[in-house]
């Protein structure tokens, strides 16, 4: 059942990611993104990852995808149809290394599940122990205020920094 | 579960660097960006099902990088678009030699 649902989500998530560098239009392209990001939110609710797939629709699809949507219509390259696809050695360059990029990747993948070094770690009962006794926000909390407290912390700075630099980068010159 | 992830993490991820290399639209460009970072984040978490929870805390952070990327990388586009009224990269070319 859970194979059923991950291959429909997977077939959505890369039909989507297809369609973003397909589609000509940019406000086209971002709808596909966003399905991309839906079906990611399901495969991580099949992943037990459910605090994730939560963020991963707010954060990123309601507040980053918008965030784009703003600068799109902002530009107002909503209706911006001309081709912009490299063609020639470029496209061929491009499909090179990605198609490289694609074989070193898949030569590591081979027999991923039965690497020994997964008998030191908990596995996939021990992750469904541990969310079961912490509950699934929980498990996640316990160590980001603990042990990862100061990359916490950190991370909110960087927020701030980088919402000021937003500002005097985008700020019309007096 | 994990094997089948991996190929679509790495999948999305290929999908995402060939939109980078291919397209001239810096908005679309930096979408595929988010693409390639969202492949990543796919590969952390399934990886968090076998090896422990840090995983998803590394998820959590990456989307905090992304947002703050996003913001950044977006008051950019504006700016060089009310330089050149363009955002296709090929006419950014100040740094190219």
């Amino acid at each position: 059942m859970v194979e059923i649902f991950f291959f429909i989500l997977a077939t959505i998530a890369v039909g989507g990611a297809l369609g973003v560098v397909i589609q000509k239009n940019p406000v086209g392209s971002l709808l596909f993104m966003v399905g991309t990001l839906a079906a990611l939110a399901g495969i991580f609710v099949l992943l037990e990852a459910h605090f994730l797939a939560a963020i991963q629709v707010l954060v990123y699809a309601g507040a980053i995808m918008v965030l784009f949507l703003f600068v799109i219509m902002l530009l107002n390259l909503g209706h911006d149809y001309k081709a912009d696809v490299r063609r020639g050695l470029g496209a061929f360059l491009a499909f090179g290394v990605t198609g490289a990029l694609a074989g070193l990747l898949a030569s590591q993948l081979r027999g991923a599940e039965e690497n020994p070094i997964y008998q030191y770690f908990p596995g996939p009962e021990g992750m469904d122990l541990l969310l079961e006794e912490q509950g699934v926000v929980g498990a996640i909390a316990r160590p980001l205020f603990t042990e990862y407290v100061i990359a916490f912390e950190l991370v909110g700075v960087l927020l701030l920094v980088a919402l000021v630099g937003a500002v005097a980068l985008a700020k019309k010159r007096a | 579960m994990l094997a089948e992830a991996l190929v679509l993490s790495a999948l999305l991820f290929m999908i995402g660097a060939f939109g980078v290399l291919i397209r001239r639209n810096a908005i679309i460009v930096f979408l595929c960006i988010e693409l390639q970072l969202n492949a990543v984040n796919l590969s952390f978490v399934a990886f968090s099902r076998y090896l422990g929870i840090e995983g998803q805390l590394f998820v959590f952070f990456v989307m905090t990088v992304a947002a703050a990327e996003a913001a950044v990388g977006l008051a950019i586009i504006i700016s060089i678009f009310r330089h050149y009224e363009t955002v296709n990269v090929e006419n950014f070319n100040l740094l190219k030699w």
